[in-house]
């Protein structure tokens, strides 16, 4: 399989980088490259085969439902971009 | 006074104990070599004010006769690890000045013990790549040259500024990661020991996640006694990372000098490539030597689905990023590119803070786990990689107790020599080493010669799942008869 510009552009607003269009065929190049690359998995027979979850086998752990940490409300936003009062502003949402 | 800075770990343990130097003397005796060698650009974050803070106060305790098991030797850090209040980048501008009020598991452990911290060492970006080319702060320089050449060239990645600086004596040992082959393929790279220990052997708290479920914090060393030293105050059980496994920690360095006779090491024929230069194959059947000289009864063996760990691995790995990555929008930490929407704003932030192989990754991510194209790729990779492990597994059964593997397909290459028209032709450095993170298992990379222009080469030993005392045995065995390798000092 391999991408079109349509879709580098759609795959760009899925991940949420703003692509300029000048740099879409360079794109579209390398992960063409990437695909064609893997293009090679299908030659595997998968039949029957488990996909893998967990490559080292454990029992899912659990922990109490206690709050353990907490009061460190400066230690959160410290290295925020903006924030007022121990809230994280961002550009308007709803008008 | 002797030279404080060639010595192994285990020679400045001794050192420090019979106080024939200070664990000040030996962190000013790095800070300094630190300072002398930033034409390499091993180091992102130097730290002396904190290096010797801590020096003096573990000097302290030796005086008492306390200290731990790493007490005064100076380390370096991979920026990838998050130290508290000690800026952390993972090389990339998205995190931009990113100053954790936490430190991670791992480095705990070391502080724990008694370990100084000489500063924050270079790595490719979010360690995504294999030359440390990635990094936003620049590209990182081998202390190895070609003999005779003044060309500049990678020291490996994704843990290249680990490596470099261990090679280059500007630390004792260094904290790395390995996701496809990021500790050890650098450590191959640079006449350097690199340990991926079994997944879930080290906590991954802490550390900036790149691919989750094959993640794995190792050392990097100058022998395989010191990896092995690093290596027990590295591991252990972190109720915080929920796939660290409750397992009791051996005495890895006891597992140093332990005779290896009678051990089945497995040689697979898959690993024969095609092309592959005659002085890797040369030197592998040189280590298949050494170990049978040992007592180690060599058998060869099969591990079929070898050549489809690299595409599988480049499904899995970008998809877990893409997805990891998703938390980095400019809105509580790091870089924010203002946008007229709150949706533009994040798009103009990662836009701007991904460098080119990051942005390449998690684009492909995006695409193996979108809708309609999930089960074509990132469901069919998981099965190969259960296949994968099968294989190993297989052999294992069979009474095989580690693989003899070249640790790299080549020596180190010039700057800006590879990957530029081509992302594949970079990736395919790792070939030899992914296999081990897809199946989950530990491997170590051990120095064992020099190609004919004189740059290092190492040989892989892939182990039995928590087994790593095996390699140490085994890493000992082909250190011994190989010998270990410094560079010679040009900068």
């Amino acid at each position: 399989m391999s991408v079109d510009a349509a879709t580098v552009r759609r795959i760009a607003h899925l991940a949420r980088i703003a692509v300029a269009e000048a740099e879409v065929p360079h794109l579209q190049g390398e992960l063409n490259a990437m695909l064609a690359f893997v293009e090679q998995l299908s030659e595997v027979n998968v039949d029957g085969v488990e996909p893998m979850t967990s490559v080292t086998p454990m029992e899912m752990k659990k922990r109490s439902d206690v709050v353990n940490d907490g009061e460190i409300t400066d230690d959160v936003v410290r290295n925020a971009p903006d924030t007022v009062s121990h809230f994280f502003l961002v550009p308007k949402v709803v008008e | 006074m002797t030279d404080l800075i060639s010595m192994t770990i285990a020679e400045a343990r001794n050192g420090l104990a019979n106080k024939s130097f200070t664990s000040l003397e030996l962190t000013d005796a790095h800070l300094a070599a630190i300072e002398a060698a930033r034409a390499l650009n091993a180091f992102v974050l130097e730290t002396p004010d904190k290096a010797r803070a801590m020096a003096r106060a573990i000097d302290a305790k030796i005086a008492k006769g306390e200290g731990g098991p790493l007490a005064g030797i100076p380390l370096g850090i991979k920026d990838l690890f998050a130290t508290k209040d000690v800026r952390t980048t993972a090389c990339s501008k998205i995190l931009g000045n990113f100053v954790p009020p936490y430190e991670s598991t791992v480095t705990s452990q070391l502080w724990r013990d008694g370990a100084v911290m000489l500063g924050k060492l270079n790595n490719d970006e979010f360690a995504m790549g294999s030359s440390n080319e990635t990094s936003c702060f620049g590209p990182v320089v081998n202390p190895w040259r070609r003999e005779g050449s003044n060309t500049s060239l990678v020291p490996g990645g994704s843990s290249g500024g680990s490596a470099s600086a261990v090679a280059a004596l500007l630390c004792m040992g260094a904290t790395a990661t390995d996701t496809g082959g990021s500790i050890r393929q650098p450590a191959a790279f640079t006449a350097t020991v690199g340990v991926k220990p079994t997944y879930g052997r080290c906590s991954r708290w802490g550390i900036v996640a790149f691919a989750s479920s094959l993640d794995q914090a190792g050392p990097i060393a100058r022998s395989t006694r010191d990896a092995a030293i690093l290596m027990r105050s590295m591991a252990g059980h972190d109720p915080k990372d929920t796939t660290s496994v409750d397992r009791a920690v051996p005495d890895y360095e006891a597992a140093i000098g332990k005779s290896v006779k009678g051990m089945k090491i497995g040689i697979p024929k898959e690993y024969r490539l095609d092309g592959m230069p005659a002085e890797v194959e040369k030197l592998w059947t040189e280590g298949a030597a050494w170990l049978k000289a040992a007592g180690a009864e060599l058998v060869e063996i099969s591990l079929p689905h070898t050549k489809y760990a690299l595409p599988a691995y480049y499904i899995v790995a970008p998809a877990e990023a893409s997805s990891n990555l998703a938390r980095y929008d400019g809105v509580r930490y790091g870089l924010r590119v203002p946008g007229r929407s709150i949706g533009e704003m994040y798009e103009n932030t990662r836009a701007e803070g991904f460098g080119d192989e990051v942005r390449r990754r998690v684009m492909i991510g995006t695409y193996v786990l979108s809708a309609g194209y999930y089960d074509a790729y990132y469901l069919r990779a998981q099965k190969v990689r259960t296949l994968i492990k099968k294989d190993f597994e297989d052999c294992f059964a069979k009474g095989v107790n580690a693989i003899l593997t070249p640790a790299t397909p080549s020596a180190a290459f010039g700057i800006g020599e590879k990957g530029g028209a081509d992302p594949v032709e970079m990736y395919l450095n790792d070939i030899f080493t992914v296999t081990v993170n897809m199946a989950g298992l530990p491997g170590i990379a051990v120095p064992a010669g020099k190609d004919a222009q004189g740059l290092p080469l190492g040989l892989q030993l892939i182990g039995r799942p928590f087994d790593e005392e095996t390699l140490f045995s085994l890493g000992e065995v082909v250190e011994q008869a190989a010998g270990r390798f410094t560079p010679a000092r040009w900068w």
